[in-house]
């Protein structure tokens, strides 16, 4: 068993570690990714990444997807534990880069002291000042 | 701080939200938020994701976000000083000047975000899309790979395996040697209190000429 690190949790996944690459299952890279495989190439909302022409068998090989590819081409961080059964994939620089450029606040979900759930969505309509903190 | 001018603007359609990047979660965070009682949203980031979101560095820092969900002003010193760098070591007091300073450059922020909530768009100290856009502050790939060696590193600490979670923080650290949050939280995992420190100290005499804060761009602001 694999685990598979995201923004928004740890996913157990069976997973294939081999000559540095790591294959997942189709269903699995949705989760862990955000991204389906369509005609078009990778796809996340109306934003498709196209995969290489002729390139098709390094990224897909029957029912799996190559994720260490799919990073590279993302340009997302991909990154391993020494035992290769932890790895983290982030979002890709380029959409972190372009989200805040857009001068779209990015929504967020965290819990306050009693552990209710609070979105920057749901104050949508005022005027927000978001500061950070920390006791160290 | 915050409770004060939350206090005086909430009836304007005005919110404070404040993150604690806090990967000790509630045990770290909890007195803290006792003592100052706060009736805006106080939360919890134990994995950072709202620093990585909006690129922040240090604490503390704030966004500007208006009624309609846009940035009017991104990632920024929230109103404070690096005063402390030129504190007294053995008596802990701090120059008067820098004193006077810091209590100008909160009064002017604090001013500042009052005049937002009340002016709107008409605001001075809110800025243009275009000129919001060049304040982003960048992401640089090891910045980048910086945030995914800390996450990883983060997981493997809480998950028992504080040694390799560790390796793999101040790997992070290294990579983005700019992120005072990345350094001090790895730090306070290692042993509470070393994020603060002797060897806090050596890093930030290791500056030089750099900022810990950088100056916050507001008319006014003491030099």
């Amino acid at each position: 068993m694999t685990i598979i690190i995201n923004r928004e949790r740890a996913h157990k996944v069976s997973a294939n570690f081999e000559d540095h690459e790591l294959w997942v299952e189709r269903g699995d890279f949705q989760i862990v990714s955000g991204f389906t495989l369509q005609p078009q190439g990778f796809c996340r909302g109306d934003n498709c990444i196209p995969i290489p022409p002729n390139q098709e068998e390094i990224f897909i090989d029957s029912d799996c997807i190559n994720l260490t590819a799919f990073a590279e081409l993302t340009n997302s961080p991909l990154v391993s534990s020494n035992s290769k059964d932890e790895w983290f994939l982030d979002d890709s620089i380029d959409i972190r880069n372009n989200r805040l450029v857009s001068l779209d606040a990015p929504d967020f979900s965290l819990p306050d002291l009693s552990g209710m759930m609070h979105s920057l969505s749901d104050y949508a309509g005022k005027k927000i000042l978001l500061v950070s903190w920390a006791s160290w | 701080m915050w409770q004060t001018l939350y206090a005086e603007l909430k009836d304007s359609n005005f919110i404070v939200i404040a993150v604690a990047l806090e990967s000790r979660g509630n045990e770290a965070a909890s007195e803290w938020i006792e003592q100052a009682n706060p009736e805006y949203p106080c939360l919890i980031d134990v994995d950072h994701n709202v620093a990585a979101l909006y690129n922040m560095i240090n604490v503390p820092q704030a966004v500007w976000i208006d009624e309609r969900g846009k940035i009017v002003r991104p990632t920024e010193t929230a109103g404070a000083t690096e005063g402390f760098r030129k504190m007294n070591l053995k008596t802990f007091t701090m120059p008067d000047a820098e004193m006077q300073k810091a209590r100008q450059t909160r009064q002017l922020y604090l001013d500042a975000i009052r005049d937002w909530v009340s002016n709107g768009e008409q605001s001075e100290h809110i800025y243009s899309p275009e000129q919001a856009r060049g304040r982003v502050p960048g992401l640089s790939n090891d910045a980048a790979m910086a945030d995914a060696w800390f996450r990883l590193g983060l997981y493997l600490y809480a998950d028992e395996r504080e040694t390799e979670g560790l390796a793999l923080m101040y790997k992070a650290s290294d990579l983005h040697p700019e992120s005072w949050s990345i350094w001090r939280q790895t730090a306070d995992l290692e042993a509470v209190g070393k994020s603060m420190g002797a060897e806090f100290w050596a890093r930030v005499e290791a500056l030089g000429e750099k900022h810990y804060y950088a100056p916050i761009d507001m008319k006014g602001i003491p030099e």
